[in-house]
C-alpha cells in the first residue's frame, strides 16, 4: 500500500489528462452555447468549422517554420493563432451571410437553420479535406515536456512517474485565459452584456435599441476564437485529423446540453464533466488501485469498465441520463 | 386647444393582415399627464397602446409625438424618438442583475447615464438594494419596478406602460400607482393600460374607455366614474 | 397537372443520366450505380417518413443502417465450427442479463418511493459488474477460437432475404429505445441522441470481435436467392452460349446478369415498401401525422398522443433504413464497420430528402436515385476538373495534391446542392401536394 504513488498515478494518468480535455471540450462546447443562445440553433458545422480554422493554424504554423520563425520552447503554433482566428472569424461572418442570415431575416424554424447548418458542415469538411487531406497532421514543435518521467523520479524518488507534457499546461493555460477574458467580456463591456441581454430576451434587446446584427457579427466572431483555440489546443495536445474533430461534435453537444444550452458557465462545468467521466471509465484502473490497496486485494484484471473505444458511450449516456432526469441541464439552460 | 404632446389620431389597423381590431381610435397624452386606457377584455386596450408603439399594421389614421408625424417609423427607432415601452410579460432580462437591467435601458444613450440611474435607485428604493440580485429572482412588483426603471433609463419623453399591475397584489398595486404618479408629476406623460378600471381611473388625468376598438368614453377620471353610464358597464355599478 | 409531367420527367431524367452511364462508362457501372440508388431511395423512403411526415429529425440514420448490416451477419453467415451452443448461450444470456438489470432499474425508478436514487444505482453497479462477470469470460472463449479467420459467435446460416426483416426489427428496436427517451424532448436533443447511438453502434460493431469479427471484417456473406455466382454462370454451357448469342463475353455477362438481378430483386422491395408507404400517408394515421407536424399544439389539444404517433413513425422509419442496411450488406456480401462514416450514411440520405423534395415519397425515391448518381459521379468530374486545371502546370507537389484532392469535391458539392435547395427550393424537386 502507498497512497503517494497512487496518487501520483492517479494525477498521471486521469486528472492531468482529465483537465486538458476537460478545457477544450469547454472551450469547444462554449462555442455550441453561444450559438445557441444568440442565433438559436443547433450548430452541426461545429466541429467541422473547428478542422477548418485548426487547418488554417497548421499552414500558418507551417509557413513561419519554414520562415525559421520559432516561439523557444513553445509551439509555433501559438503565434500562428491569432492570424488563423482572424482568417476563420471571416469566413463565419462570411457564411452567416450568405447562409443564416436569410433565415435569421425570415424567421425560419430552428430545424431549417439545423439544416443549413449540414450543408456548411458538408461543405467545410470537403474544403479541409481538399486543403489539407483527411489524414493525421502533427503541427506540435517546440519542448515535449515540462516535467518528464526521468527528471520526476530523480526528483522525488517516487517509483511512479509523473509527466507534464508542454501541451498540456498550454492548453489549461490557454483555455484558463480563454474562458477568464469571455467572461470578462460578457459581464462587463457594453456590448458582451448586450449580448447578454439579447439570449435572455429578444424582444425586449430589441425594444433597447440593441442592434441584432451586431450582436450576431460579434457572437461569430468570439465562437471563431473560442473554436480555432479549442481545435489547436486539442491538435497540440493529441494530432489534427478532420474525422477526430467532427466526431467530436458529440462531446461538444453533451458537455454544452449537460451544463443547459445557452448557459456559458454551463457548458465550461460540462465540459469537465463529460471529460472526467469518459476518461474515469475508459481508464486502467490497475495500476492507482495496485498501489492504493493492500496487496491481498490487489486487482487481478485491467479494473477498465469500459474499452476507450467506447468514449463516446459514455458522453451519451450522461447526455440520457441529463436529458431524461434534467431537460434544462445542470445550470438552467434555454428551454425553446 | 394645441395639439397634445403625443396622439395617436383616427387609428384604424389591426395584426399583419388581419383583420382591423382598431377601428377609427385616438389615443393622446401631455406632460405632467395620467393617460389610461381601460374597457371589457377584447376591446383593444393593448393593441391601441401598440398601435401607438408601432407594433401594428395601421390602414388609417396617424401617430404624432412631439408635433413629429411618426407613423412609419419602427418601434426601434420611436425608442429613440424618445418613447418608453414597458410590455405585459417578458419585460425584463431575468438572468441579469438589476443592475444590468437598467444598464441596457440605458443602451441607446451615449451621454453618462449615471444621474438617471441615481433617479431610479431613488424612485425605486428596493431596487438599490437588489441591484447586484438577478432579476428573475425578485417578487412580481419588484419586477416590473425593474421593469420601469428600464425603460425609464432611455430618459424618454413619454412612458407607456403595458397593464403594469397585472399579476400583483394589490397592495403592491397601490404602491405601484404611487410611483406612477411621482413619475408623471416630474413632468413625464404617462399613458398605460389598465386592467383594474377604478383605480386606473382614480389616478386618470384623462381616459379613454374603449369598446370594440373603437373610443366610447373619454373624459377625465373624475368624469368617467362619476359617468352612470361607464360605472353601469364597466365598474360593476 | 404540371406535377402529372415534372415527376415523370425527373425520373426519366435520372433514368437517362444512368442510362448515359452505362452507354459512355460501362454497363457495369451504370448497374452498381443503379442497384445502390434503389437502395438510398429505400433509406430515403424511411427518413422521409419520419422528417416529411412527422418532422423528426433524426441524425443516426448510419447507426440503424450498420444493424442492420449486423442483421445479414447473424442470419445469414455460416455457424462457426468450435464455437458451442454453451458459448453463444452465454454471450446471449449476459447481453439478457444486462438488459434486465436495466429494465429493472428503470421499474425501481418508476416504483420506489423511498430511496429509489440510491436503489438505482447500486442495481446499475452490481449489475454491471454481474454482467461483466458473465459476459467476458464467454466472450474469450469465443474470440479464442481461431481468431485469424473466426473468432465470432458466428451466423445462423439461414437465407439472405430472411436477414432483411430481422435487419429491419434490430433497427426497429434501437429505435425504441431512443424513441422512447428523446421523443418527446426539443427537437434537436433527438437528433443530438441519434447522433450518439448511430457513433455508438459503429463503435460496437468495430470493437466486439465476437459479434461480427469487428474491423477484421465480415467477408464472403451468401447472396440472397435467387442471385447466382458468377463462377457458377461462368461454367454453365446454356449462360454461356446466351452470352454468345448477346455478343459478350461470358466474364462480362455474368456480372450484368448477377447485377441485374440484385435490381430486380431490390426493385421489388422498393415498390412493396414504396405501396406500404404511400398506403400510409392517405390512411388517417398518414393525415393525422401530417396535421401532429403541422401543429403539434393543437393536435395535442385535441387528445391526440403526440409522443406515442412520434414514437411509431419514428420506429417504422428506421425499420425501413434497417431493411436497406441489411439489403446493402447483402449486396456488398461484407459487413466492414471501418467503412461507416456519418458524411456517407447519415447525411448523405438527408441531402437525399431535402432535394428530393420532404414530404413526398416520389421526391424521396427520386432524390434517392439523383444524389447517388451524382456522389458516385462527382468525382470522376472532379478528376477531370482538376485534371483541366491543372495541364498547364508543371508537375510540382501542389498539381498532385491537386489530383489526389479530387475525390473529396463530392462533399463541397453536396454540402452546395443542399445549401441550394434549402435557400432557393425549400420543398425540394417533387414539393408535397
Amino acid at each position: 500500500m502507498d497512497l503517494l504513488n497512487a496518487f501520483v498515478a492517479l494525477a498521471n494518468f486521469v486528472l492531468i489528462p482529465g483537465i486538458a480535455y476537460g478545457s477544450q471540450l469547454a472551450l469547444g462546447a462554449l462555442g455550441v452555447t453561444l450559438v445557441y443562445g444568440i442565433l438559436r440553433f443547433s450548430n452541426f458545422a461545429h466541429g467541422d468549422t473547428m478542422a477548418f480554422g485548426t487547418m488554417v493554424v497548421i499552414l500558418l504554423t507551417w509557413g513561419l517554420q519554414v520562415l525559421g520563425v520559432s516561439f523557444g520552447p513553445l509551439p509555433t503554433a501559438l503565434l500562428a493563432l491569432p492570424l488563423g482566428i482572424a482568417i476563420t472569424a471571416l469566413v463565419m461572418l462570411g457564411t452567416d451571410r450568405v447562409v443564416y442570415r436569410y433565415y435569421r431575416m425570415k424567421k425560419a424554424d430552428p430545424i431549417i437553420v439545423v439544416m443549413a447548418s449540414l450543408g456548411v458542415m458538408f461543405i467545410m469538411n470537403g474544403i479541409v479535406r481538399l486543403i489539407i487531406g483527411p489524414d493525421d497532421q502533427n503541427f506540435a514543435d517546440g519542448a515535449r515536456f515540462v516535467i518528464n518521467a526521468a527528471d520526476w523520479r530523480a526528483m522525488t524518488g517516487l517509483s511512479e512517474a509523473l509527466t507534464l507534457r508542454t501541451s498540456t499546461v498550454i492548453t489549461i493555460v490557454t483555455a484558463g485565459l480563454s474562458v477568464w477574458a469571455l467572461f470578462w467580456f460578457l459581464n462587463k463591456t457594453r456590448t458582451g452584456k448586450s449580448m447578454r441581454a439579447f439570449s435572455d430576451n429578444e424582444d425586449l434587446a430589441l425594444l433597447s435599441g440593441i442592434n441584432p446584427e451586431r450582436v450576431v457579427r460579434v457572437t461569430w466572431i468570439i465562437v471563431a476564437a473560442l473554436t480555432v483555440i479549442a481545435g489547436t489546443l486539442y491538435g497540440l495536445d493529441k494530432s489534427f485529423k478532420p474525422f477526430t474533430y467532427f466526431q467530436l461534435l458529440l462531446p461538444f453537444f453533451a458537455a454544452a446540453i449537460v451544463g443547459g444550452l445557452g448557459n456559458p458557465l454551463g457548458a465550461i462545468a460540462g465540459g469537465f464533466v463529460i471529460a472526467f467521466s469518459e476518461v474515469g471509465v475508459t481508464y486502467a484502473w490497475k495500476k492507482v488501485l495496485g498501489h492504493a490497496l493492500p496487496d491481498a486485494l490487489e486487482p487481478e484484471g485491467l479494473v477498465q469498465l469500459l474499452s476507450t473505444d467506447y468514449k463516446f458511450a459514455v458522453s451519451f449516456a450522461i447526455l440520457l441520463i441529463v436529458l431524461l432526469f434534467k431537460p434544462t441541464g445542470l445550470f438552467q439552460g434555454k428551454s425553446v | 386647444m394645441s395639439a397634445p404632446f403625443l396622439i395617436g389620431e383616427g387609428m384604424t389597423g389591426g395584426y399583419g393582415k388581419g383583420p382591423a381590431i382598431l377601428n377609427d381610435c385616438t389615443i393622446a397624452v401631455n406632460p405632467g399627464e395620467i393617460a389610461v386606457i381601460v374597457g371589457p377584455n377584447g376591446a383593444g386596450k393593448s393593441t391601441a397602446m401598440k398601435a401607438v408603439f408601432g407594433m401594428l399594421n395601421l390602414h388609417k389614421g396617424r401617430v404624432l409625438l412631439d408635433g413629429e408625424d411618426i407613423t412609419a417609423l419602427s418601434p426601434q427607432q420611436r425608442v429613440i424618438k424618445g418613447m418608453g415601452f414597458v410590455p405585459q410579460t417578458h419585460n425584463i432580462f431575468t438572468s441579469m442583475t438589476v443592475e444590468e437591467n437598467l444598464e441596457m435601458g440605458a443602451f441607446i444613450r451615449t451621454d453618462d447615464f449615471r444621474d438617471t440611474l441615481e433617479q431610479v435607485f431613488t424612485l425605486f428604493p428596493i431596487l438599490r438594494d437588489k441591484r447586484r440580485q438577478a432579476a428573475g429572482q425578485l417578487s412580481g412588483g419588484q419586477r416590473q419596478q425593474v421593469a420601469v426603471g428600464r425603460a425609464l433609463m432611455t430618459k424618454p419623453k413619454v412612458l407607456m406602460l403595458d397593464e403594469p399591475t397585472a399579476g400583483v397584489s394589490p397592495i403592491v398595486m397601490d404602491e405601484l400607482f404611487d410611483r406612477i404618479i411621482e413619475v408623471a408629476r416630474t413632468g413625464l406623460p404617462v399613458l398605460m393600460v389598465e386592467q383594474n378600471a377604478r383605480q386606473a381611473l382614480e389616478i386618470a388625468d384623462r381616459a379613454y374607455v374603449l369598446v370594440q376598438g373603437a373610443n366610447a368614453h373619454t373624459g377625465t377620471g373624475r368624469e368617467l366614474l362619476a359617468d352612470a353610464q361607464v360605472r353601469q358597464s364597466f365598474l360593476g355599478g | 397537372m404540371t406535377d402529372r409531367i415534372k415527376t415523370p420527367l425527373l425520373f426519366a431524367g435520372v433514368a437517362l443520366l444512368i442510362l448515359l452511364t452505362g452507354v459512355l462508362q460501362s454497363w457495369n457501372s451504370a448497374l452498381v450505380i443503379l442497384n445502390m440508388g434503389l437502395i438510398s431511395a429505400i433509406m430515403a423512403l424511411g427518413v422521409n417518413l419520419q422528417w416529411g411526415f412527422a418532422g423528426l429529425f433524426n441524425t443516426g440514420i448510419m447507426g440503424f443502417v450498420a444493424l442492420g448490416g449486423l442483421a445479414t451477419v447473424l442470419v445469414t453467415a455460416a455457424p462457426v465450427p468450435g464455437v458451442t451452443t454453451g458459448q453463444a448461450l452465454a454471450v446471449l444470456g449476459a447481453l439478457a442479463l444486462g438488459a434486465g438489470v436495466i429494465v429493472a432499474a428503470i421499474l425501481m425508478w418508476q416504483h420506489l418511493r423511498r430511496a429509489r436514487g440510491l436503489a438505482v444505482t447500486v442495481t446499475l453497479i452490481a449489475g454491471f459488474f454481474l454482467f461483466r462477470a458473465v459476459f467476458d469470460p464467454a466472450v474469450a472463449l469465443i474470440e479464442a477460437n481461431n481468431p485469424a479467420s473466426a473468432g465470432n459467435i458466428g451466423g445462423l446460416g439461414l437465407p439472405a432475404l430472411w436477414a432483411w426483416p430481422v435487419g429491419g426489427m434490430l433497427a426497429a428496436g434501437a429505435a425504441w429505445v431512443i424513441g422512447k427517451t428523446a421523443l418527446g424532448l426539443r427537437s434537436d436533443y433527438l437528433a443530438i441522441a441519434t447522433l450518439g447511438i448511430a457513433e455508438i453502434v459503429i463503435a460496437v460493431l468495430k470493437n466486439e470481435d465476437w459479434l461480427a469479427r469487428g474491423v477484421k471484417n465480415m467477408i464472403g456473406l451468401p447472396r440472397p436467392w435467387p442471385v447466382p455466382l458468377e463462377v457458377d454462370l461462368q461454367q454453365d454451357p446454356g449462360f454461356i452460349a446466351q452470352a454468345a448469342g448477346l455478343g459478350l463475353d461470358t466474364t462480362t455477362a455474368s456480372t450484368l446478369w448477377v447485377q441485374l438481378i440484385y435490381a430486380v430483386l431490390f426493385a421489388i422491395v422498393l415498390a412493396i415498401l414504396f405501396w406500404l408507404v404511400e398506403r400510409a400517408r392517405h390512411s388517417p394515421w398518414g393525415r393525422l401525422m401530417r396535421a401532429i407536424r403541422d401543429n403539434e399544439v393543437a393536435a395535442s389539444a385535441m387528445g391526440k398522443n403526440v409522443t406515442a404517433r412520434h414514437l411509431q413513425v419514428f420506429v417504422l422509419g428506421s425499420a425501413i433504413v434497417g431493411i436497406a442496411g441489411a439489403m446493402m450488406t447483402s449486396l456488398d456480401g461484407q459487413l466492414t464497420p471501418g467503412s461507416y462514416q456519418p458524411l456517407r450514411f447519415t447525411f448523405l440520405v438527408w441531402v437525399m430528402v431535402i432535394v428530393g423534395g420532404s414530404g413526398n415519397n416520389w421526391g424521396a425515391v427520386l432524390g434517392g436515385f439523383l444524389i447517388w448518381f451524382l456522389w458516385v459521379q462527382v468525382e470522376p468530374l472532379g478528376n477531370l476538373l482538376m485534371q483541366a486545371i491543372t495541364t498547364g502546370m508543371t508537375d510540382s507537389p501542389l498539381k498532385t495534391h491537386l489530383i489526389d484532392s479530387a475525390a473529396h469535391m463530392r462533399l463541397f458539392t453536396m454540402g452546395l446542392l443542399l445549401l441550394l435547395v434549402l435557400r432557393f427550393s425549400p420543398r425540394g424537386l417533387i414539393p408535397e401536394k
